[in-house]
């Protein structure tokens, strides 16, 4: 086990009693997700969909950092399913030896996004290059920051960002605060707040985009529960819901 | 520099009203029970509450004249209070300067005249100590020399010995006599115990309950307490009643033979030491002869004070040796014998 | 002054020794685990340096300015009669509940550039607060005076006011007073609440990451480097964590004992 943080540690413990649990065992239980922060409102369907097949099934899916996702669960954290942002946070549990077989169900793409109106006349990413503008982007461990270090570095243009935000999450609230004038984010949680953001296309996105893996966890508490909500992700009827969300689906 | 005050002010139950006069150099004494105002009335005279009403002036300056009140720090006063009060974070030559300084004076003036206060209070080279290295009588010698280095038209004096223990209080108080005699401004003194008002004031005003009862020089107050308050503080039995030639019809029914004539509402008053004790009824000339009731003995010194409770209520001093030989323990009926030429009687 | 030393009574002792191991053990988890072998090699990274750096300079104008601003405001809770006070009082204190990233979400609504005030800096001057070195100072203070100002309120109320009335007898107005009676004798209680003060902005992370943003060099400071390696190289964090413990622990030690050292000549 790496060492973390003590509190992780002790959850996890906690947590890892109830494991011992008889009930645990009967089929039908409980299925526990870790699922990307960008994920949040098309997995909410997902569930939806899921509890209406498995209504046996108690569904927990809790959100969170990739990274921070990723972390928990090398550190013993009893969960189920993970579903990462990146490869490189899914890398990390399957060097653990906890991803059983990732598979990779969804893509997502950077944009530009712009407080509404786009007040500092933003038009593409040559302009996060600009001084007088305030700029957002992702943390480069966070997958939205490798995505975008990806996006730039293909694209020739070298940012003068304002802060590196912890999360995809995080960096397209700055832009609802209109506190920055450009971030690079997500195209799914563009489309989600068209209320109070802008989106500006980017075309070099595409070569860039990072994909989503999804696993069932060694040591799943109900393997059968599990697997199916992974198969309803990659199924026709999940890859719709991606779509409808933005994301790209293989 | 004369003090004329005439305050009137209420803090909670107490409707204090109170007018006196002060003249330059002349020290008064502000005696009375706890609770009595005494407090409340040099709090107003410091400017650190404001009267409800009333006049303050000092040396012909206005401090109050009932409608403004000049605050504190403007008004040309020493105060000192019964725990010394000295700035636990300076020296104590800081302390003694600090008045100097606020009002203006040099580093170096403030400190020369600092140090000779200090050298007057007979603190001689304990400057630089902090207070907290310093007795309880250096502490308040030193808290006379602050409130007296910045020469005020008016000092005042709150129980300034009381938290001393009895022998410091002795000297600490002979020398506050001896610096009050070279002040030249006014001092209003507040205590509780006669006997500073005796030793230190030119004047006594006696408050209880927010007025004056009585004033007069230290010696008239003492022989001719008009209040039981004072007369138990100066040791008095004092018994109201009426004159009705040679003798004094008490309030409380029984007869006092005197020495002379008296007539209308009068005081007779009985110093302990003139009552003497006895366990038979004694034969002889003595006029007046009561049977009492010890109800509570304290001793002083080597004399022992008895309270005494029957016909009418007295205080005698009995020697120790007598107390013990005449078994005086609370509860132990005894006659009590005056002669009438040892009974004070004054007007009411 | 030194008193005998107290026993401590028997049903205070496990209850105190549970307390001890409770806030003791993880640091000794923290040491155990702590790779020491990377310790010279993060020593060496300039990003940890600067950070490091940052995060001292920036909890430490914080504090300053928190003892600007704080020490009248415990005064003021203090000493005024005003009405209102107890509200104003909840008030105050509201950071020490708000968790800090809503604090910082707060700041932005008020020091952002859409901010009620930020935006009329921004016109008026052209300065933008958010995502520079002032606005982590700024998200520190918010959270840490509250610290200071109940500190110093708690000693302003323990004070005996009466070296106030002599300080008056003695010719010093409200101010000189203030400065030279009231501050030296609650000292103790401003130092107190300094450390407090000081150590909490130290520490800050929600309401610093989001009102000041994270940027090497300009905002990041050690506890948010310390949150974003944990996303990349747990072992890492682990020694950041370790070097500002470290170097917190040290600065309180040695402004304690000189403190102590002070107190005791006096």
């Amino acid at each position: 086990m790496r060492p973390l943080l003590v509190l992780l540690a002790a959850a996890a413990l906690l947590a890892g009693c109830g494991a011992d649990d008889p009930d645990a065992d009967r089929p039908g239980g409980t299925l526990t997700v870790y699922a990307a922060a960008s994920l949040i409102d098309v997995f909410e369907r997902v569930e939806a969909a899921y509890r209406e097949r498995h209504p046996d099934v108690d569904v927990d899916i809790g959100y969170l950092s990739s990274a921070g996702a990723a972390t928990a669960i090398s550190q013993g954290a009893p969960i189920d399913v993970f579903a990462s942002a990146d490869e490189r946070q899914m890398q990390v549990v399957a060097d653990a030896g906890l991803a059983e077989d990732p598979q990779v169900f969804a893509e997502n793409v950077l944009t530009l996004a712009v407080p509404e109106g786009n007040p500092a006349g933003v038009t593409g990413l040559a302009d996060l290059a600009r001084e007088d503008l305030a700029v957002a982007l992702c943390a480069p461990d966070a997958p939205c920051g490798a995505a975008a270090e990806r996006l730039l570095a293909a694209a020739g243009v070298t940012a003068r960002p304002d802060t590196y935000e912890e999360d995809a999450r995080a960096t397209l609230q700055k832009v609802e605060l209109g506190e920055v004038d450009a971030a690079l984010v997500y195209v799914t949680d563009a489309a989600a707040r068209q209320q109070t953001v802008d989106a500006i296309e980017v075309p070099e996105a595409a070569a860039a985009a990072n994909r989503y893996p999804i696993s069932v966890l060694a040591g799943a508490r109900d393997p059968a529960a599990a697997q199916a909500f992974v198969d309803l992700v990659l199924s026709a009827e999940g890859r719709e819901l991606l779509r409808d969300a933005g994301f790209r689906t293989p | 520099m004369s003090l004329e005050a005439s305050v009137g002010t209420r803090r909670g139950d107490l409707d204090l009203r109170v007018d006196v006069e002060v003249a330059d150099g002349e020290v008064l004494a502000l005696l009375g029970p706890n609770g009595a105002g005494k407090s409340t009335f040099v709090r107003v005279l410091a400017g650190l509450l404001p009267p409800d009403r009333g006049r303050v002036v000092v040396g012909g300056e206005v401090w109050d004249d009932g409608v403004t009140s000049r605050p504190a720090h403007r008004r040309a006063l020493g105060m000192v209070f019964q725990d010394a009060l000295l700035f636990p974070h300076l020296s104590v030559a800081d302390n003694v300067a600090f008045g100097l300084r606020t009002r203006g004076a040099r580093r170096g003036e403030a400190r020369a005249a600092a140090a000779a206060w200090l050298t007057r209070v007979g603190l001689d080279g304990l400057g630089a100590r902090r207070p907290a290295e310093l007795s309880g009588g250096q502490a308040q010698r030193a808290a006379l020399a602050r409130a007296l280095v910045g020469d005020p038209a008016l000092l005042l004096l709150d129980e300034p010995l009381s938290a001393l223990d009895a022998r410091t209080r002795l000297t600490v108080r002979a020398e506050l006599r001896r610096h009050l005699a070279a002040f030249r401004g006014s001092t209003v003194l507040v205590t509780h115990d006669p006997v500073d008002a005796m030793a230190l004031a030119d004047r006594v005003v006696v408050l209880e309950e927010g007025r004056v009862v009585q004033t007069g020089t230290p010696a008239e107050v003492a022989r001719r307490p008009r209040t039981d308050y004072v007369a138990r503080l100066v040791g008095l039995s004092l018994l109201p009643g009426t004159g009705a030639g040679r003798s004094v019809r008490l309030d409380c029914g029984a007869a006092v033979a005197i020495a002379e004539e008296a007539a209308g509402p009068v005081f007779a008053a009985i110093r302990p030491e003139s009552v003497a004790l006895y366990t038979t009824r004694p034969d002889g000339s003595t006029r007046n002869l009561w049977r009492e009731r010890v109800v509570g003995a304290t001793p002083h010194g080597a004399t022992v004070r008895c309270e005494l409770d029957g016909e009418v209520p007295l205080v005698a001093d009995v020697t120790a040796t007598s107390f013990a030989e005449m078994g005086l323990v609370p509860g132990a009926e005894v006659w009590a014998g005056v002669k009438a030429s040892e009974v004070a009687v004054y007007a009411r | 002054m030194t008193r005998p030393a107290t026993r401590v009574p028997g049903p205070l002792l496990v209850p105190a020794a549970l307390g001890v191991a409770f806030l003791v053990l993880p640091l000794l988890g923290l040491l155990v685990r702590t790779p020491w072998s990377q310790l010279a090699g993060q020593l060496a990274e300039p990003a940890v340096g600067q950070a490091l750096r940052l995060s001292l300079v920036s909890a430490t104008l914080a504090t300053a300015l928190s003892l600007v601003l704080g020490v009248p405001l415990a005064w003021v809770l203090a000493r005024s009669r005003a009405r209102g006070r107890s509200v104003l009082r909840a008030l105050v204190t509201v950071p020490l509940v708000l968790p800090p990233v809503v604090g910082g979400v707060a700041l932005f609504l008020v020091l952002g550039r859409q901010g009620i005030v930020g935006s009329w800096l921004d016109d008026a001057f052209g300065i933008t607060i958010p995502f520079t070195t002032a606005a982590v100072v700024i998200a520190e203070t918010f959270v840490a005076m509250p610290f200071l100002v109940i500190s110093v309120e708690g000693a302003l109320r323990a004070a005996d006011s009466r070296f106030e009335d002599v300080a008056a007898t003695l010719g010093a107005g409200r101010w000189t007073t203030f400065r030279r009676v009231t501050l030296p004798l609650v000292a103790p209680g401003i130092a107190a609440g300094a450390v407090l003060c000081w150590a909490r902005a130290l520490g800050e992370f929600g309401a610093t990451i989001t009102f000041a943003g994270n940027f090497p060099g300009t905002t990041q400071t050690m506890p948010l480097a310390v949150y974003l390696a944990l996303q990349r190289d747990p072992d890492a964090a682990i020694v950041l964590s370790v070097v500002l413990l470290a170097v917190s622990l040290a600065t309180l030690l040695l402004l304690r004992d000189r403190w102590l050292g002070r107190a005791g000549a006096a």
